[in-house]
């Protein structure tokens, strides 16, 4: 292919575009304003006679770059997937026709709209480039590390290996298993989920032992991680102080959960007398017991009636409580009244609860089995354990029944809570001064140490999102991080049960694999799989203001000797929100810069102040607003002609100059849409729709140093179901510039 | 510890529900509800019952013996299965209904004012007399259920139907007097005999 650019643009006639639009003119505009080299009309751009005509242009005209004046993005994808030239994709279908009414009044703004579009084309592909990938991970480790010798951290190193990549494992402690290596039995995984049955920790640890691809390293830590995707080292030091460093191409979190420290439930008598036990001791005496009676621990009495009090400690706003349900304690509460139902049915078991939850596809059935064995289910809110002659004395009130009862037992049971071993909270300094922190929410520590000691500039572990639960995005993206490449797995990430967490850790396994793999080919991983475009900066320009380091949602700038921002390309999910946060725009992407959409925006027709015809700039979040604006195009539901829509790979990406520049050459309205903020966040880039919406918010100044009004710029946030409300938007926009006159900088 | 607090401590033991299990008709089910209520809501005399069934279950799990079996509740019940066919956990709720019904009758726990059950009594012995139901005198005694005044102020509402019926050869007076009857009625009467004795071995009766 020879340096010479050589842009081709392609307008099609099919879908009703030939009907509603003169496309004879647009391929003037393309050829003319846009400057394309080549320009051709086709009635069936995407049949295999329309990708042939650009193929060969490609191969025979030396077209590089490819505008193509057709339907979405998001259609035909694979039509239009043409290797090595880069391509700008211009929605004349989703984005002009079926969004505007087919009438004569109509047809004059219709084809402005397109020919704005095809402007805007033209614009994006003469600054874009095609993205070569980064060499940096090319000589990748296949290696994994797992931090976390416990029911995940085994998983992952079983499933990981047996795919084939070698596992190291790091435990703390001198034995494998974790917590269920102290557990008695486990609640089945497997029809008809009807009895405990073995906790399977020796079968386990004989598979890794076997395995000549898992090392094993206990008494051990992580002291140092450094690196990226692909090339990450760490530190493994042994309890007598040797360090060894190792390479790895990706991580795997699996640090568990701890017990809740019972000892902060007085009024439920934990503490007062051995005879009321957390669930864990409860397992301890079951062990101990060995399939035999089990005694009370206080005068050896065989227990003959327990009382199992559900979410102790949990599920509760007080302090010091955990306030999330732990998701495994009711399954954990049905499986230990088993314990003494199979060894003598005449034991009476009641196990008081507010909600029974029993997740997971056997938890029903366990639940059934546990009544079948006559288990005892009480709905009650246990208010006090008191301490009586004969033993605990368990003071609850029934739900059903409506009563207060003071009921005794031998022996009583705290279903209390998991927390998360999830190392430092590294938002906390960094945010308490600027935000409010929610004192209430705080869990406490039960670790501070941290698990995987990072270098990064953004703290050494993986950042928490709630209650100490590391961040992952628990509905889209299970074990996805905000540190590619490190995958959480198990009760790191959220609260779970043991066959929950060993699903997750296979999960979390295959991923770390893909992050590995893609790092060897320069690619990103999710959501921009495959991606190999990254973000590259002009040093010259640099003024080292740090805020790119700062805000990246994946803390994958580092900073160099020099103090200027090192970018780790194989840690970055490629939003740009770097491009968005830095002032003086020298960060850049090869085919999404600051000029491939300043570009766009800026080449758009600004009619004169007295025809009438304001133009709205809608920057989109092409993960959730563009989708959700083009099915509102399917749907057939109108908006403004007035629009012009720019999808943006994160609304975190949107530089402040995209919006003073608007502002200048004319633009009446500007609508900001992103996804979902705050803890139950839908943003893909997790924090980039929070720091547009925090960036937006300071944007009054630049508008009240040009005499605007505020309404001007407005910032959303859209679902992807959004398709009434997307086009509404867009509309109450519209109505507000009417309302508020015409821009003053047309000229 | 007051009186009150004193009497619930043997509550929410199993005696009551094993006992249940034992000796009531479909009673080994009574462990398997899981208090979701759609039985409650779904009975068309729910708002009707003192305890809709689920609270029954979990009054027979807390142990409060007295206070289910001398219940009005399953006495209410019209058989209408929509319980049945609702319940998540395909609980028999109708026949455990009847079940604790029968039983609590059994040990003369039984409301004797509550109206089914009386009218369940006079069914029974119109019944087990001559092996046939006697549609004329079961509706008499039902009129004079509640003493003399109360059914010859029913008996002269009904007279109309009654004589409607007559006319038309569906009533016949000389039913009054003994009655149409079954081939062997004694027969019958001594085969229920035996099962009553055979039930008396299995489960308690009243008064002893």
């Amino acid at each position: 292919m020879s340096d010479e650019i050589k842009t081709g643009a392609y307008i099609c006639k099919g879908c009703g575009l030939g009907d509603r639009l003169d496309c004879g003119q647009l391929a003037t505009i393309a050829e003319r304003e846009g400057k394309a080299n080549v320009v051709k009309e086709h009635d069936f751009l995407c049949n295999a006679e329309g990708v042939a005509m650009i193929q060969n242009d490609i191969d025979n005209e030396g077209v590089n770059k490819v505008v193509i004046a057709a339907c979405s993005r998001r259609s035909k994808s694979e039509a239009f997937n043409f290797e090595n030239v880069a391509i700008s994709r211009t929605n004349l279908r989703e984005g002009v026709i079926w969004v505007r009414p087919d009438t004569d009044e109509a047809k004059e703004t219709t084809q402005e709209m397109a020919a704005d579009y095809v402007r805007m084309g033209c614009a994006e592909i003469k600054y874009m480039t095609l993205p070569q990938s980064s060499e940096e991970g090319s000589a990748g480790s296949n290696s994994l590390l797992v931090a976390g010798g416990g029911i995940v951290g085994m998983t992952a190193a079983i499933e990981a290996a047996a795919a084939g990549y070698p596992v190291t494992v790091v435990e703390k402690s001198g034995q494998l298993g974790g917590g269920a290596a102290f557990e008695y039995k486990r609640v089945p995984e497997r029809m008809p989920y009807a009895e405990p049955e073995d906790n399977g920790v020796a079968e386990m640890i004989a598979r890794l032992e076997a395995d000549s691809k898992i090392t094993v390293h206990l008494n051990s830590t992580i002291t140092k991680t450094s690196g990226a995707p692909g090339r990450f080292s760490a530190d493994i030091s042994t309890e007598s102080g040797s360090t060894s460093t190792e390479n790895f191409g990706a991580i795997i979190m699996a640090s568990g959960a701890s017990n809740y420290d019972a000892n902060q439930l007085p009024e439920l008598g934990y503490g007062k007398t051995p005879d009321v036990v957390d669930q864990a001791g409860l397992e301890k005496l079951a062990m101990e017991a060995n399939g035999g009676p089990i005694k009370r621990p206080s005068d050896g009495k065989e227990v003959e009636n327990v009382v199992f009090v559900q979410c102790a400690g949990q599920r509760s706003t007080k302090e010091g409580h955990l306030p999330y349900c732990s998701g495994h304690c009711c399954l954990t509460s049905i499986k230990q009244a088993m314990y003494f139902k199979d060894q003598n049915p005449k034991i009476d078991t009641n196990i008081i609860y507010s909600d029974m939850r029993t997740p997971g596809a056997g938890g029903e059935d366990f639940y059934r089995s546990g009544q079948q064995k006559g288990i005892t289910f009480t709905k009650g809110s246990v208010s006090e354990v008191t301490v009586g002659a004969n033993g605990p004395e368990v003071k609850f009130s029934d739900l059903i029944l409506a009563q207060e009862v003071n009921g005794k037992a031998d022996l009583v049971v705290l279903a209390t809570g998991q927390v998360p071993n999830s190392g430092i909270d590294i938002d906390l300094p960094v945010t308490a001064d600027v935000e409010d922190i929610d004192l209430d929410n705080l869990v406490p520590e039960v670790k501070v140490e941290s698990i995987l000691n990072l270098t990064y500039r953004q703290g050494p572990d993986l950042p928490h999102l709630k209650n100490g639960f590391n961040d992952s995005h628990f509905i889209c993206f299970p074990y996805e991080t905000r540190r590619t490449g490190i995958y959480s797995a198990g009760p790191v990430r959220r609260p779970m049960d043991m066959a929950q967490a060993k699903e997750d850790a296979t999960g979390a396994a295959l991923k770390a694999i893909q992050a590995l793999e893609n790092a060897k080919l320069g690619r990103a991983a999710h959501p921009r799989s495959g991606d190999l475009s990254f973000p590259s900066f002009r040093k010259e320009g640099c003024t080292q203001c740090k805020r790119c380091t700062v805000e990246c949602p994946f803390g994958a700038i580092d900073e160099d000797e020099e103090r200027y921002p090192q970018f780790n390309e194989s840690r970055c999910r490629r939003c740009g929100t770097c491009m968005g946060a830095c002032p003086v725009r020298v960060i850049s992407f090869d085919n999404y810069s600051v000029e491939t959409v300043g570009q766009q925006l800026k080449a758009v027709d600004i009619p004169d102040e007295f025809d009438e015809k304001p133009r709205i700039l809608v920057l989109a979040c092409e993960n959730d607003a563009y989708p959700a604006l083009d099915m509102a195009a399917q749907n057939g539901n109108n908006y403004s002609e007035f629009a012009r829509v720019v999808p943006v790979r994160c609304l975190g990406s949107v530089n402040t100059i995209w919006i003073t520049d608007a502002l200048n050459s004319g633009y009446d309205g500007i609508i900001l849409m992103g996804c979902q903020k705050g803890e139950n966040y839908q943003c893909h880039f997790v924090k980039g729709s929070e720091i547009a919406h925090v960036r937006m918010s300071k944007i009054d100044d630049t508008l009240q140093s040009l005499s605007l009004e505020a309404e001007r710029v407005a910032t959303y946030e859209v679902a992807i179901t959004d398709i009434e409300r997307a086009p509404q938007l867009i509309n109450d926009m519209a109505e507000t510039v009417e309302k508020v006159g015409m821009s003053p900088f047309k000229f | 510890m007051s009186d009150a607090n004193k009497q619930m401590v043997e509550q929410y033991r199993n005696d009551f529900l094993r006992e249940v299990e034992d000796n009531v008709e479909e009673g080994e089910w009574v462990k398997m509800c899981m208090q979701c209520g759609v039985c409650s809501g779904s009975c068309p005399l729910g708002p009707h019952w003192d305890h809709p069934p689920q609270e029954l279950f979990a009054m027979i799990r807390a142990g409060k013996r007295d206070e289910v079996l001398q219940s009005s509740s399953m006495w209410m019940c019209t058989s209408c299965y929509n319980c049945i066919v609702r319940c998540p956990r395909e609980l028999p709720i109708t026949h455990i209904m009847h079940g604790l019904a029968h039983y609590a009758k059994r040990l003369g726990m039984a409301p004797k004012e509550q109206p089914t059950h009386k009218f369940s009594q006079l069914f029974w012995n119109n019944l087990v007399k001559t092996g046939r139901v006697n549609e004329l005198r079961l509706g008499l005694s039902l009129y004079f259920m509640n003493g003399i005044g109360e059914g010859i102020k029913t008996s002269l509402k009904m007279q109309k139907i009654g004589l409607g019926m007559l006319m038309t050869k569906r009533l016949t007076p000389m039913e009054l007097i003994g009655g149409h009857k079954c081939k062997d009625a004694r027969g019958l009467q001594a085969i229920l005999k035996k099962a009553e004795e055979l039930e008396a071995a299995r489960i308690p009766v009243a008064g002893k």
